[in-house]
């Protein structure tokens, strides 16, 4: 709940390095992570959601997760661990922390396709 | 402030209510169908309760209202009770695609069990298509059924009219009024009406009581089989307490619903155009007029409703939403996406509805906390376009 109420890292990043966005408005959930790669490391990261409480909390910590990490290391974070870390969901809920961590991944994934892209 | 906005899933039981209950639980305790004293008070009791919901809904005796458990059952009974018994009649029932889960499951079911079920469209205000149902109206229709008011978007429905029409065709017309009893006028001889649900529940009465009106000269098949209470067509052991609470509630509804009908409209239509004032892109869902005069169903662009339900909550505010998010199926209300909303739009709205605990102090500060919470989740949101944040 305190994710919800004080969201982390909550915005835009214009010259984002990667972008990955899942859901869509359609379906009640939809959220987008920008990531700001350095060394191979994620420096920042920022997100926006349209959806509901866990959405907004799952997001948020995902984010929090992933600061920091290299990314790899960000890859491997499951959408069980992100249920973890916010101290478990009930399982209705449980569709919302797997759109965050996917929403990670499709970052990352961005980011890779558009550095090969470069070079 | 610890502000209640959601009279429309539970009402709290009326202090005056539950003082009329008690002695029946361990007092006045016995059976109506024994044969010693004891069945003489609980008997009495029964037949004041019935006298009293009959007189709420303007019913010509008593005699043609049955307690049930509720209004799922009484809406189960109507259909099915009629549909099984009149078969002869005709096989298809005509009803709208905003009825009460309730009506469209038993409808289902009824299909499997070799009727079928036709179901007229509503505008965006959630007004049923009159002339639709006309059409839809045809030799093969054994039965009309049509909610009074939809108790999410407030739309008070032309039930005179549709029972008048019904009626030009021989064919009885069934009305779920959950939504609307105690809270608009209603004359089942006026309005044309041959079967009528209602609810203990909405009427500040306890839970797990209702009643189905059923006009003299209609027959239906009981669901329930056993002694033979409620003139064969609902066994049981009578609820007695339960009953004497929704009798009691009857008659205090049909006392106070003029007053608390001008009540509530005035702050049902504060709180509406509060928000509508203070909160950029917000709608209203429902007819601006002909509603309920305690729902104010609203919608808020670029965010979801159970987001904006946590928002209130923690500021005192108890609502409900028609988001996925907030249903058990994760599906949007299907009566917003009925009345024309898209999906997105659907999930973001929120449900307020007014009751007997609510003063205006509350909705001003309803209208005073709201703007900042929409505006925290539009922070929040990928759809917001820009100019709105400014």
């Amino acid at each position: 709940m305190e994710h919800f109420f004080n969201p982390r890292n909550v915005g835009e990043i214009p010259d984002a390095d990667g972008v990955g966005t899942v859901g869509n408005p359609i379906c009640g959930d939809m959220m987008t992570i920008y990531i700001k790669v350095k060394e191979g490391r994620i420096a920042d990261i920022k997100f926006k959601t349209f959806g509901c409480g866990a959405a907004i909390a799952t997001s948020s910590m995902v984010t929090e997760m992933a600061k920091g990490m290299t990314l790899e290391e960000a890859m491997k974070i499951s959408r069980e661990e992100v249920a973890d870390e916010l101290g478990g969901l009930p399982p209705i809920k449980m569709h919302c922390s797997n759109l965050a961590a996917d929403a990670l991944h499709r970052a990352i994934e961005d980011y890779l396709k558009k550095s090969s892209e470069k070079t | 402030m610890k502000v209640y906005l959601d009279y429309a899933a539970a009402t709290p039981v009326d202090p005056r209510v539950l003082e009329a209950m008690l002695p029946y639980f361990a007092e006045y305790f016995g059976n109506p169908s024994s044969v010693h004293s004891y069945s003489h008070k609980a008997q009495e009791a029964l037949d004041k309760a019935r006298e009293s919901v009959a007189s709420l809904i303007g019913a010509e005796s008593p005699d043609e209202v049955v307690f049930t458990s509720g209004a799922t059952e009484s809406n189960n009974l109507a259909l099915k009770g009629f549909a099984y018994r009149n078969r002869d009649k005709g096989n298809e029932i005509v009803t709208t695609t905003i009825e009460h889960i309730s009506i469209l499951n038993v409808c289902k079911y009824l299909r499997g069990e070799g009727f079928e079920a036709v179901y007229v469209p509503v505008d965006r205000y959630g007004l049923v298509d009159v002339e639709k149902l006309a059409e839809a109206v045809d030799e093969k229709t054994l039965l009309v059924s049509v909610m009074y008011a939809n108790g999410e978007i407030g739309t008070v429905e032309p039930i005179e009219e549709i029972g008048k029409i019904a009626h030009e065709r021989n064919v009885p017309l069934h009305v779920d009024a959950t939504a609307a009893v105690g809270k608009v006028p209603i004359d089942v001889v006026k309005e044309n009406i041959d079967l009528l649900t209602l609810s203990s529940n909405d009427l500040y009465g306890p839970k797990g009581v209702g009643a189905l009106y059923i006009r003299r000269g209609v027959k239906l098949l009981p669901i329930i089989h056993g002694g033979g209470q409620e003139r064969g067509l609902r066994s049981g052991s009578e609820n007695i307490p339960g009953i004497v609470g929704m009798g009691k509630a009857a008659e205090l509804a049909k006392e106070e619903i003029q007053t608390e009908a001008e009540r509530l409209t005035g702050l049902r239509d504060s709180l509406i155009s509060g928000l509508l004032k203070e909160v950029p892109e917000s709608y209203l869902n429902g007819h601006p007029t002909q509603r309920l005069p305690n729902n104010a169903n609203m919608r808020f662009s670029y965010i979801e409703g159970e987001s904006l339900l946590l928002g209130l909550d923690a500021l005192g505010v108890q609502a409900s939403s028609g988001s996925a998010c907030t249903s058990k199926t994760l599906e949007p209300s299907y009566v917003l996406l009925a009345i024309g909303l898209k999906h997105e739009e659907a999930h973001g709205s929120v449900l307020f509805t007014l009751g007997k605990g609510n003063r205006e102090e509350e909705v001003n500060y309803v209208v005073k906390v709201v703007p900042g919470i929409v505006r925290r989740l539009r922070i929040l949101s990928p759809l917001t376009p820009k100019e709105l944040l400014r």
